[in-house]
């Protein structure tokens, strides 16, 4: 879409522009965005400027867990309720809110930043597995939770994962792969219904 | 429209019969996949029918989609499809295989990547090949119950090579055309094959080829893997092979895989 070419004026088709590149936001979305911003009070349009500037400017990778974070440690890693013998492995930062809306995880995180995709050149290295050993060394953590994705890449991760630690002694667990609440068992692939089959539980 | 048993590749109206529908139904094994969009995956798929074609698997990375594990990585699976603007969209997938074995061992799993990444690399989009797709679909089965990786990938390398018309010479030599001598002889990619004593010696792209190694490549051009598997192979000649097929793909594609480098530390990992 040329701006030029838009019926409004340029600030406002410039903004439409802009939503329009996020993710989820098609062109009328974006309009929709735009007139509302335009008609609520100047300092909601200045918040929300802030708040976007802000997630660039202040936030860096927490030292011990590499989560996305404003203070370095990260809340979670600071938390002294939560038992950091513990780690939960997972792909990406947004992973962990996921996991913490359950409630059921009191321990802490460690975010790879990726998975091993050799076909795309991500290996290893390109990960933060190196961080996750120096952690483990001569820690106290008892388990190793790997919530990588339940798909190729992700399991070959997990798999490499467990390789590296496997000598170190640590228990490993991988998050159960099952049914989804809410679901039907008629449109349950095989991999995910034998896996199902493998890990069901005494009543 | 529900999806029916695997249909029937034989008779020549296949394609068409696929074409004029604006559904249509056929077997693929998915080679790649992309994130697209929110919840969506862009697949490379390759087909019987129409070789290699990329299509949309909408919502597949939701937990609830009926789409999401049929339609993963290396999964050979039945789609039916809806013809789109640019790209087809896979409206109903059941998979026939899932090769749970490779998933469950980062070796096999690695050599399944390799495998995918050569064939998306070595073949155009929308060219109707029967014969690869099966040369394909038996890698993969063969990886799954035989478990032997590396056995598995020079086989396939040796028989993809020759189905795209890559097939190295071994019966004669690639220069001057004499037969070989039972002795060690050489082996270039460059010249396209074994090449006599003579004529290897003093080119500088040749290496050596063992009588052993060269009676295993003239064995695995005529014979299926069930009785390519019985080949009794040691480890020098495990090596000996594995360098040469390499050479071999290498030269054809112009370049190195990323997924062998991959694969190449993962074995290094293992002797260490």
């Amino acid at each position: 879409m040329n701006p030029d070419f838009l019926p409004a004026a340029k600030p406002i088709s410039r903004l439409i522009e802009e939503f329009n590149k996020l993710p989820g936001i098609g062109p009328k979305t974006a309009q929709r965005l735009t007139y509302h911003l335009l008609q609520a009070p100047a300092e909601k349009s200045r918040d929300l400027a802030e708040a976007i500037i802000s997630i660039k400017q202040n936030l860096r990778l927490c030292s011990i867990c590499l989560n996305i974070t404003d203070t370095d440690p990260c809340n979670l890693c600071t938390d002294e309720t939560r038992d950091s013998t513990k780690i939960c492995i997972v792909e990406e930062p947004i992973d962990i809110m996921p996991l913490e809306r359950t409630k059921k995880y009191r321990g802490v995180y460690h975010v790879l930043h990726g998975v091993i995709s050799p076909s795309d050149g991500i290996k290893p290295e390109d990960l933060h597995i190196r961080e996750l050993l120096d952690r483990l060394g001569g820690s106290n953590v008892t388990e190793v939770i790997l919530a990588t994705n339940p798909n190729a890449e992700g399991e070959a991760t997990s798999l490499y994962i467990q390789r590296l630690i496997a000598p170190l002694g640590i228990r490993i667990t991988r998050l159960a792969r099952g049914l989804p609440f809410g679901g039907d068992l008629e449109y349950a692939d095989d991999v995910t219904l034998s896996r199902a089959l493998e890990g069901r539980q005494e009543l | 429209m529900s999806l029916s048993a695997v249909p029937s590749r034989a008779g020549k109206n296949y394609n068409n019969r696929i074409m004029s529908s604006r559904v249509y139904q056929t077997e693929a094994i998915i080679i790649k996949k992309i994130k697209f969009g929110e919840a969506d995956r862009l697949l490379t798929l390759f087909t019987p029918g129409l070789g290699k074609m990329r299509a949309i698997a909408k919502g597949a990375m939701r937990p609830k989609s009926k789409l999401g594990g049929n339609v993963e990585l290396l999964m050979h699976s039945l789609l039916m499809l809806a013809r789109g603007r640019n790209l087809d969209i896979i409206t109903q997938a059941q998979a026939i295989n899932n090769f749970m074995p490779i998933r469950d061992n980062l070796e096999l799993i690695s050599c399944g990547f390799y495998i995918s990444e050569l064939i998306d690399t070595l073949t155009e989009e929308n060219v109707e090949d029967h014969e690869l797709f099966d040369l394909l679909l038996n890698a993969l089965n063969d990886l799954a119950a035989s478990m032997e990786g590396d056995r598995v990938l020079r086989y396939f390398e040796l028989r993809l090579l020759d189905h795209l018309g890559y097939r190295p010479q071994v019966q004669k030599c690639a220069n001057c055309g004499r037969d070989l001598l039972p002795e060690v002889n050489y082996f270039s990619p460059v010249q396209g094959g074994a090449l006599c004593r003579e004529c290897g010696y003093p080119d500088m792209s040749a290496r050596m080829l063992s009588i052993n190694a060269l009676k295993v490549l003239r064995f695995w051009l005529q014979c299926d893997y069930a009785t390519a598997s019985r080949v009794k192979l040691n480890h020098e000649l495990m090596k000996e092979l594995k360098t040469l097929m390499r050479e071999n793909v290498k030269f054809v594609l112009e370049k190195q895989l990323k997924s062998m480098d991959w694969l190449d530390e993962l074995s290094a990992g293992d002797t260490k």
